[in-house]
């Protein structure tokens, strides 16, 4: 069920895309406005595929590989949903869409199911802990896009030549702007995250060790992006730098969400 | 009833040749000396189009004037053919221009054609500057003032109402009016990729060159919050910033006036660069790093080419923007396929109308004409039949009318098909000619004198 699901949030998900692409391409309004309309559908249809896969297994659909990378895809969509409504922008959609298309078909195709499960952890705190981190890594995952296209905008106004998407996108200091409030949005939320999983694991002293590679890097993490927060702030560093270090600290998310889970870590296996 | 539909075809006819006809100059057929003589203000216009319809030449007028074209659009319910040369005989009389001037610098166009020239001038594929909008609003505001003068009818309503259809529809739909055309508006628009909305931002003018006060003019219409005039001149300064509404400063003023605007337009002449790597660096750090955004349209050029180099200093000579207005200009010529595809759409539906309210009129005018040959003859044959009575003669009389209806009934069903298919009713010559309803138009007032 959560599959057959999974199809049709992939089917509204690439017709949103589709729109979205015409939109930048036409400049039509009403065609942005379908777009976005396809992606609060897409996530509707995606969050009942989540909540089929949370009844089928009895845990939250972090649980396994696929159901956290699914879960992941649904809060880039739904990060980038209240970003364009807060900033009333809708070319980034064209981007963001084929990222988030890419991570649910990489969840229900490639998740190789023979990967262990997780130790069960069970209780909201844990719920929240796990969800709240994943909404930090989506956060980052728009910030980093955000800023790969502040960097090509800004290298085609120093080239002196334009193309149609550049005209198109929006300028460079709404980038940089929507870039900063999804990089707060997710920093605020990986400390809470954070805070919520050490208050956990106080709960189960000794099992959780608080040296996991997970927890390490979850801090770089943080100092990285706590960077990039003053270097955007400083007169030396905003725009082009603060852009830069933007989208190279989103190596740093990919490399403790992947690697660090797969290989590193005990209990933080797929988040 | 049967006098009524006599009364009707008589009077509105048959409409046999409603024909658009337009005649005028543009750019394109007459130099700028010839199209200010034949202006016309809003007053004028009016004027032009109400004397027009008085003589009865045309039975609606739309004047179109602006300072690209000046056009007379007039419709004639008799052949359009000599409508041209009526208006261009007024147009020549009105601006009191000998008629040989107007020789070869005049177009004029009948029916389809001239459609479709209206069409193309909404949409700005007409235009001087291709794509561009004012026109747009300067049709409108040309229809307006005759529809608000009494001057348009039918046809002309339908047409200019088309019109700006059309100049909407391609300005949404196709990407002919995006991008800019002009030095002075790139600068601008390349500007406002860096900043997004510029009322809040400065801007400093270097010099008072004509392409600076355009990219003002631009600047002003975008709210900028602040505008220093800074000149070798300085009342040349002044004059500039008294007219929009800005600053101005003396020259040795001008390192210290660099760390404040966003937005820097320089256009002075000299050998030696105004603004150099090094008074740039200071005035970065002056104002924190903050982005700045440079247009020197000078030549030689006035910012040294180092200053591109820099953090956050975005520099564009007019070499650069140039070349932009030459990418946009190509795109915006790529767009011209799909114009026409909309304005093909806009003419065949603007034909099909017109057709079809040929053929209401000629169906109008077959209908009066074979009720009055109905009347004719049952006038005749009553007087032969004594023994009828009068239930068989009302019963006579409803069955022939009842036989004309159905008679006149079939063509107005198709003719009513033929509209929701929104293609032109033909054949309708062929209908006028066999039963004469052109004489019947003509012979009108005798025939209802008759019945």
């Amino acid at each position: 069920m959560s599959f057959s699901l999974n199809y049709v949030c992939l089917a509204i998900y690439a017709a949103s895309f589709a729109f979205y692409a015409l939109n930048l391409y036409r400049d039509q309004r009403w065609m942005g406005y379908l777009a976005t309309i396809l992606l609060v559908a897409g996530l509707a249809a995606h969050y009942f595929a989540l909540m089929d896969r949370a009844r089928l297994i009895h845990a939250i659909p972090y649980d396994d590989l696929y159901g956290s990378m699914s879960l992941f895809a649904w809060l880039v969509a739904i990060t980038y949903l209240g970003l364009e409504l807060y900033h009333r922008e809708r070319a980034v959609g064209s981007l963001v869409l084929p990222f988030v298309i890419f991570w649910v078909i990489l969840a229900v195709a490639v998740a190789p199911s023979s990967v262990p499960r997780a130790p069960r952890a069970d209780g909201a705190l844990f719920a929240l802990h796990i969800t709240i981190g994943i909404l930090a890594y989506s956060a980052f995952a728009i910030s980093f896009l955000l800023s790969v296209i502040y960097l090509l905008q800004n290298r085609k106004l120093h080239r002196g030549k334009p193309g149609l998407a550049f005209w198109r996108f929006p300028a460079l200091d709404l980038l940089e702007r929507m870039s900063r409030s999804s990089v707060w949005v997710g920093w605020l939320a990986l400390i809470a995250s954070t805070i919520l999983g050490f208050i956990w694991g106080r709960r189960l002293p000794g099992q959780y060790p608080m040296t996991d590679p997970k927890v390490v890097v979850t801090f770089v993490v943080l100092a990285v992006y706590a960077g990039y927060l003053w270097i955007v702030r400083t007169p030396t560093g905003r725009g082009a730098r603060a852009a830069f270090v933007c989208a190279c600290n989103f190596a740093v998310v990919l490399f403790s969400y992947t690697i660090v889970n797969l290989y590193f870590t005990g209990f933080h296996r797929y988040f | 009833m049967a006098n009524d539909s006599i009364e009707s075809g008589v009077l509105r006819g048959p409409r046999s040749r409603a024909e658009v006809a337009l005649i005028g100059c543009s750019h394109r057929t007459a130099p700028v000396e010839l199209r200010e003589r034949v202006v016309f203000t809003p007053e004028q216009a009016v004027r032009a189009a109400s004397e027009l319809r008085e003589s009865g030449v045309i039975e609606e007028a739309v004047v179109v004037s602006t300072c690209n074209r000046s056009e007379l659009y007039g419709v004639s319910s008799n052949s359009g053919d000599s409508t041209p040369a009526a208006l261009i005989s007024y147009l020549s009389e009105f601006h009191r221009i000998p008629a040989h001037e107007l020789n070869g610098r005049l177009y004029q166009h009948i029916g389809p054609a001239a459609v479709r020239h209206l069409f193309r001038v909404a949409s700005g594929l007409d235009s001087m500057l291709l794509g561009e909008a004012e026109i747009l609003g300067q049709v409108r505001e040309a229809y307006g003032r005759a529809l608000e003068h009494g001057v348009t009818g039918p046809v002309l309503n339908k047409l200019f109402q088309g019109a700006l259809e059309v100049g909407k529809r391609a300005r949404a739909e196709t990407e002919i009016g995006t991008r800019p055309m002009s030095v002075a508006f790139a600068g601008v628009k390349l500007a406002e990729r860096v900043f997004g909305n510029l009322k809040g931002h400065s801007a400093l003018i270097i010099g008072a060159g004509a392409v600076a006060e355009q990219v003002v003019e631009h600047l002003r219409l975008r709210e900028i919050r602040e505008l220093h005039v800074v000149n070798r001149s300085i009342d040349r300064a002044k004059e500039l910033a008294h007219r929009m509404g800005g600053k101005a400063y003396e020259w040795k003023q001008l390192e210290k006036l660099l760390e404040h605007p966003d937005i820097i337009v320089t256009s002075v002449s000299g050998a030696e660069p105004v603004l150099t790597r090094s008074a740039l660096e200071r005035a970065m750090a002056a104002r924190s790093g903050r982005a700045m955004f440079v247009v020197d349209l000078g030549v030689p050029r006035n910012a040294e080419p180092e200053v591109e180099n820099l953090y956050n200093v975005y520099l564009f000579n007019i070499d650069h923007l140039g070349e932009i207005v030459e990418q946009n200009k190509k795109a915006r010529e790529a767009e011209i396929p799909r114009v026409e595809s909309v304005i093909d759409e806009h003419v065949a539906k603007f034909l099909s109308w017109q057709s079809g309210l040929e053929a209401a009129g000629l169906l109008d005018a077959l209908h009066a004409r074979l009720d009055a040959e109905r009347r004719a003859l049952l006038a005749a044959h009553f007087g032969q039949l004594d023994g009828l009575s009068e239930e068989d003669r009302a019963r006579l009389e409803k069955m022939t009318q009842e036989l004309v209806e159905r008679i006149v009934e079939m063509p107005s069903g198709r003719l009513r098909e033929s509209r929701k298919l929104k293609r032109p009713v033909e054949g309708l010559a062929a209908l006028r000619e066999l039963f004469g309803l052109d004489e019947s138009e003509r012979e009108g007032p005798e025939r209802k004198g008759k019945s």
